[in-house]
């Protein structure tokens, strides 16, 4: 099975990331990593979603039953940029702080806490680049890691902007009367 | 309109602003305020007080499933929330307009485990098409809009309104102007004229073409719509279990149901065809069987309002998302005006139809299996009841028939001749045992000038019967019930013959005796043992004034037939027990 990047807009109610999340563990998917935020347009958040899965093109279509799902991308093969950050807190005692102050700057991370036998490490890069840093740290001893888990945009002028599908939204849509 | 009023209040005032007449429902603590309200509201909103929640979903589903309206539902919270769980998810599965309406522990203790708190939006969040808590009075005139917008709309389906407590209580005064937010709620009614063309091309470029219609086409009233195409075009029509009544049994292009227990002809000219139209159906697997294996030489050109089922199940070659009626119009619409150009089709058309009807005669036809050889020796075959109720209906006009599930549910589909939309009611993709009792309370409110025929089974029978005091303290009369009693859970039973070497596992069923239970109901009861008796019952039955209830004691060990074997494909059909000659 295919690991897929699903980008949804949805609007901001209570239980819509219940919602998202249910239709994804009602076929019994594990979700890799998913992340939730504002997007540019109030009242909209965005998702971006990472599962494996086999058919994706049934998946999305059943995300757009959910009434508040305004537009959902499976952007896997699209151009686009990816991030994802990690904290880590590292066994560090002052005869290893080098060495790890060097592999720091090698992979742009920031070292943003230092104790008495830790280290508090920011890395922000593509996921492939933060799973590298995480492989070549581990050695150290990672005591406690968090990573936040993919978001993604795509390039160029292609995208997902929200307020296109807010601004039609005023008033009813039209109602078939059913004649028997 | 800019009075003072209570969250419950407007909760009334919203329901008939909407055009709700009726709801069915159980008081409780949690919502006691809007049972409180209600009663200043009563002339123009009916309660139906209900035995049993589920009767209560039950019977809003059924005037739901007879009218095309929304169904109304009440439930107090916990308990009686739950009990609405099963016909909340029937009419997910049907896509029946439904409102269900739970009363809600009082918003500060929510998430407490207070006294008969129940989460019952996270429990409905993946059998309804929508839900909402609602905590605080003055959103209520918004959700009620958008709630019933959305459970009448597109495709429709059940909606549910958790109203806390205080909630209800709250005084307010209400904003009635309201602008539905919805910017993610769009359903596609007009088909894209592209694609329509796309279809016509095939269709008309086709040899053995078929139609199948779904419970699209009774949803959105294209019953003249479709008529019309299928003369237009001469193609044999299928109708789907709730298909049923979308296109007339007697018509000459109607060739029947499709299916586990579709007739032969049927089956076979799906595994022929070389263009599938399907309009309003949803491909479910009691349809197609191993759906890899279904009409594996048609070219498939799906209608559906809801865009997740096209390519769902079965490859689509023109997808087409639109209501049936618009679409079918939009159909009639870009045909050419010739008939010239239909002349090479309507020849394919006739000459493949008499194929079918030659496949018809040799298997198990209706009227054949009426007369099984096999049934001879018993003293009350099931097919009897059906053919005398058959007579009936057909002398007397004026009927819906509200079926439970199981052999019963088939043998009505077969056997019946349906005519009319909506006059075939039964629980289709849920398959509910329990549905058919308080599903026909809902419909004989709906239609109080209709004889409404109940056929269940003894088993689905003792789910639900409590609603016959329902139906009497309403003073409803026109609610005949035939119980197919065959002292087993006849289907499974069935499947237990033919696939597990007759281990009657948890099968075998005893019951009251039916009449009598039905006279302690206030209801006359009838008990039918024989063939000789069944006719003058259900004379009896249409001469009394008031519901009546008969037993029909059946021959118990009798199978539906034809048989597709769970995920085998159409193509493997069972015709007969193998014991039997
Ligand atoms: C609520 C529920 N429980 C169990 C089933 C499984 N089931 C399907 S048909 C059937 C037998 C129904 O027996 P009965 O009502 O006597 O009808 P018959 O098949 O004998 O006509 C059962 C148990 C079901 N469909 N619904
Ligand atoms: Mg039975």
């Amino acid at each position: 099975m295919k690991k897929h990047t699903i980008v949804a807009l949805v609007q901001d109610r209570p239980g819509v990331l219940s919602r998202v999340v249910g239709l994804i563990r009602r076929r019994g998917y594990n979700i890799e990593s998913l992340a939730v935020g504002h997007s540019e347009t109030p009242g909209v958040s965005r998702m971006t979603i990472v599962v494996e899965w086999e058919d994706v093109e049934q998946v999305v279509k059943q995300l757009y039953r959910l009434i508040e799902v305004l537009k959902v991308s499976d952007v896997t093969n699209d151009p686009i940029v990816e991030r994802e950050m990690a904290l880590m807190k590292l066994h560090a005692p002052p005869s290893k702080r080098p060495e790890i102050v060097a592999l720091t700057e090698v992979f742009d991370a920031k070292i943003v806490d230092v104790g008495a036998n830790t280290m508090v490490i920011e890395m922000t890069g593509s996921p492939a680049k933060v799973q590298n840093f995480v492989d070549v740290i581990r050695p150290y001893g990672i005591k406690e890691m968090m990573r936040t888990g993919r978001i993604a945009m795509v390039r160029g002028a292609r995208g997902h902007n929200a307020e296109e599908y807010v601004e039609n939204a005023n008033g009813h849509a039209e109602r078939v009367p059913v004649m028997n | 309109m800019s009075e003072k009023r209570t969250g419950a209040q407007v909760m009334c005032e919203a329901l008939i602003r909407n055009g709700v007449e009726v709801m069915f429902g159980i008081p409780g603590g949690a919502i006691m305020p809007f049972y409180h309200a209600m009663w200043e509201y009563r002339d123009k909103l009916r309660h139906v007080l209900c035995r049993h929640e589920q009767g209560a979903g039950h019977a809003a589903e059924g005037y739901a499933r007879a009218t095309g309206r929304l169904g109304v539902c009440i439930g107090t919270s916990g308990p009686g929330a739950t009990n609405l769980v099963t016909p909340i998810a029937d009419a997910m599965m049907d896509s029946v307009p439904l409102l269900a309406i739970t009363g809600q522990v009082a918003s500060h203790v929510l998430g407490k485990d207070a006294f008969q708190e129940t989460d019952i939006t996270g429990i409905t969040m993946p059998i309804t098409k929508h839900n909402y808590l609602v905590k605080r009075a003055e959103d209520l005139p918004y959700v009620f809009e958008e709630a019933i917008y959305i459970a009448t709309t597109g495709r429709p389906g059940p909606v549910l309104i958790d109203v806390t407590k205080d909630a209800q209580q709250a005084t307010i005064v209400p904003d009635w102007n309201i602008k539905l937010d919805l910017p993610g709620y769009k359903p596609n009614y007009r088909p894209n004229l592209k694609q329509v063309r796309e279809a016509i091309k095939l269709i008309l470029s086709a040899k053995k073409p078929l139609i199948i219609a779904g419970h699209g086409i009774i949803m959105s009233g294209a019953v003249e719509e479709l008529r019309a195409f299928a003369e237009r075009t001469r193609i044999p029509v299928i109708t789907t279990l709730h298909g049923i009544g979308a296109f007339p049994e007697d018509h000459p292009l109607s060739i029947g149901m499709p299916g586990m227990h579709g007739w032969v002809h049927v089956n076979r000219a799906i595994q022929e065809c070389d263009v599938l139209f399907n309009i309003g159906g949803r491909f479910d697997d009691r349809v197609t069987g191993k759906a890899s294996t279904f009409a594996p030489n048609a070219k498939v050109i799906h209608v559906d309002i809801d865009p997740s089922e096209i390519g769902k199940n079965v490859k689509v070659t023109v997808p087409i998302v639109a209501d049936a009626r618009l679409a079918l119009q939009a159909f009639l619409n870009e045909f050419p005006p010739d008939n010239e150009a239909f002349a090479e089709l309507h020849g394919h058309a006739s000459d493949w139809m008499e194929h079918i009807r030659e496949m018809q005669a040799k298997h198990q036809p209706k009227q054949q299996y009426l007369n099984r050889a096999d049934t001879e020796n018993m003293s009350l075959p099931p097919h009897d009841v059906y053919a005398a109720l058959t007579k009936a209906l057909n002398s007397r006009g004026n009927y819906r028939v509200v079926t439970d599930v199981g052999q019963h549910q088939m043998w009505a589909a077969q056997l019946i001749d349906w005519y009319r939309p909506r006059t075939h009611i039964t629980s289709g993709g849920a398959g509910t045992m329990g549905f058919a009792v308080p599903a026909a309370l809902g419909v004989a409110i709906a239609h109080p000038n209709d004889t409404v025929w109940v056929i269940c089974g003894d088993g689905g029978f003792q789910m639900t019967n409590q609603e016959m005091a329902t139906i009497v303290q309403e003073g409803i009369k026109n609610i005949k019930i035939a119980v197919i009693n065959n002292g087993y859970l006849g289907m499974v039973r069935q499947w237990q013959e033919l696939f597990e070497n007759k281990r009657y596992s948890g099968t075998p069923l005893s019951g009251p005796d039916f009449a009598k239970l039905a006279e302690a109901y206030y209801w006359k009861g009838i008990t039918v043992e024989h063939t000789s008796q069944v006719e003058a019952a259900i004379e009896e039955a249409y001469a009394t004034d008031g519901p009546v209830l008969i037993d029909f004691r059946v021959e118990r060990e009798v199978n539906v037939f034809p048989m597709v074997p769970q995920n085998k494909s159409i193509s493997e059909m069972i015709l007969e027990s193998p014991h039997r000659s």
